[in-house]
């Protein structure tokens, strides 16, 4: 029982990991049909964010959950502003430029930091669950992770940006016809996916360790997340989420970290074969 | 109102409009007719600014409004029902009118209200998906959902497209009613001629990019005019 116990959490972790890592990823190719080949440089930004604030003194809570989407949002706001506003429309541009975009990140980064893994220690301490004991932070990341999506949900549904960055995402045209300024619209949707990333870079730094090369471990992985969703942003992150993170942590348990891995993208492959849509083009078609 | 001098405007180096000169008076409701292709949509977009100006001068209220973006001439006091209604599909009819009152900003909440009272069809489908309703009930919507931004000068493109013949002449009624109700100002691009004849006071006729001619409604009933540069009788 405590062994199901033990197991139950650690999916429902695998879960939240997975959900963490796609959501910036989802809210900037979901909302805006952007390919962002340097989310994973979005995270690996946000973690050394969040490093160099500990190191300065600053509290590690702040340091993740504030510093760490307010450098990385506000570097998104600037990549929009210079490189994506000219690109929109052009996807496989898009592609290249956010490509081309994230080598830069890493060498910068590489030069400065050095190809070393940084990091800091996980705060909470462990917890004892039926006589196993497990990291009280990575039990965190479920709350966290319901906490963002929460947010992107009540932002999209009950705030006017939300109604507008709806409406516009869906006929640009017509918003503006309307009397909307797309171009902020876009400006702040792209940065708000990318303080989302800078944030799941924060969360997950104390985990994993932080090295310049640490985006390409995690794009993969968002991006079989937000594909395997399908259109609707936030029912198919979630959904996919959830089945891909629980059988991986199950695969994991039952066989090697290495198989669950396999199992986690076989999955994956099964589903996009029999719903080229995604989950949420056979299932919660009208869900957000 | 509305002025547009050797108006020049097309897609890429394709030029539609090749020198437009159109006057919209103050509450007047003028009718653009013309054959697909001469570019009846092509300036009511030009108007909008969805399309950039190559040439020439759009004047709203005496001030040049050629060179701002689109929704800065909304703001300014322009509206526009789309050729095929651009309803948000995924949007519901109550979220597609409030889009319109954030969309400009210090949208009075009561101007929903006071919208819904002109279309009293639509508030049994409020929470309805646009994507989901009728053309009829879609036309309506958009033409609501123009109104929400009140504007003074209500750009419509083909607003009987796609619409039952039967229905067309309670269409013309109702645009005539919000004109009086509103204090409106009306550039109407139709092919419908009884739709034109029921709500505008003058028509332009236009042919390849220009104006050909303008005229009083009452001479729609010239069947050797309409015949003319229409193609077909009244």
């Amino acid at each position: 029982m405590s062994l199901a116990l033990a197991v139950g959490l650690q999916a429902l972790t695998g879960v939240a990991m997975l959900l963490i890592i796609s959501l910036g990823l989802a809210v900037i190719f979901g909302m805006m049909r952007v390919i962002n080949l340097a989310h994973g440089e979005f995270l690996m930004l946000g973690g050394y964010s969040a490093i160099l604030a500990v190191r300065h003194g600053v509290n590690i809570w702040v340091a993740m959950l504030v510093v760490a989407p307010l450098i990385v949002g506000l570097l998104g706001a600037l990549v929009e502003r210079l490189v994506i506003r000219r690109l929109y429309g052009r996807m496989v541009d898009t592609m290249l430029a956010t490509w081309g975009l994230s080598l830069a990140l890493i060498g910068v980064v590489s030069m400065i930091f050095g190809n070393t893994v940084g990091g800091f220690s996980a705060p909470l301490g462990s917890v004892d669950v039926g006589g196993f004991y497990t990291s009280a932070y990575s039990l965190f990341l479920v709350p966290a992770a319901s906490v963002m999506v929460g947010a992107v949900w009540l932002v999209l549904r009950r705030t006017k940006f939300g109604l507008l960055a709806r409406g516009t995402m869906q006929n640009p045209e017509m918003a503006s016809a309307l009397g909307v300024a797309t171009e902020r619209v876009y400006a702040v949707t792209f940065a708000a996916g990318a303080a989302l990333s800078g944030l799941a870079g924060g969360l997950i730094a104390p985990l994993s360790g932080v090295v310049p090369t640490m985006g390409t471990a995690y794009i993969a992985k968002a991006f079989i997340t937000v594909i395997t969703g399908g259109a609707a942003m936030l029912a198919g992150t979630l959904s996919a989420s959830v089945l891909l993170g629980a059988v991986g942590v199950l695969a994991t348990f039952l066989t090697t970290p290495v198989l669950g891995e396999v199992v986690l993208l076989a999955v994956a492959i099964i589903l996009v074969r029999l719903l080229p849509h995604g989950i949420t083009g056979r299932f919660f078609r009208r869900a957000l | 109102m509305l002025e547009i001098n050797d108006l020049v405007a097309g897609y890429g180096r394709i030029r539609v409009l090749g020198g437009v000169s159109l006057t919209v008076p103050e509450g007047a409701c003028v009718g653009i007719l013309g054959h697909n292709g001469m570019g009846k949509s092509t300036l009511l977009k030009a108007i909008l600014g969805l399309l950039p100006c190559e040439g020439g001068q759009i004047r709203f209220d005496g001030k040049a409004i050629e060179r701002l973006a689109p929704h800065a001439r909304v703001r300014a006091g322009l509206g526009y029902v789309p050729q095929g209604r651009m309803i948000f599909p995924s949007l519901s009819v109550r979220e597609n009118l409030r889009f319109a009152l954030v969309a400009k900003p210090g949208g009075d909440p009561a101007r929903i209200e006071t919208v819904l009272a002109d279309f009293p069809e639509l508030t049994r489908l409020l929470d309805r998906a646009g994507g989901a309703l009728s053309g009829g009930e879609q036309q309506l919507l958009a033409l609501a959902r123009a109104l929400v931004g009140a504007p003074r000068l209500l750009l419509l493109d083909e607003p009987t497209e796609g619409i039952q013949p039967s229905i067309v002449q309670a269409m013309v009624e109702r645009i005539g009613a919000l004109r009086r109700a509103h204090g409106l100002s009306v550039l109407l691009v139709e092919q419908n001629l009884d739709f034109i004849r029921g709500l505008a006071d003058r028509v332009a006729l236009i042919h390849r990019g220009r104006i050909l001619r303008e005229f009083p409604r009452e001479q729609l009933d010239d069947p050797a005019l309409v015949e003319e540069f229409i193609g077909t009788t009244a």
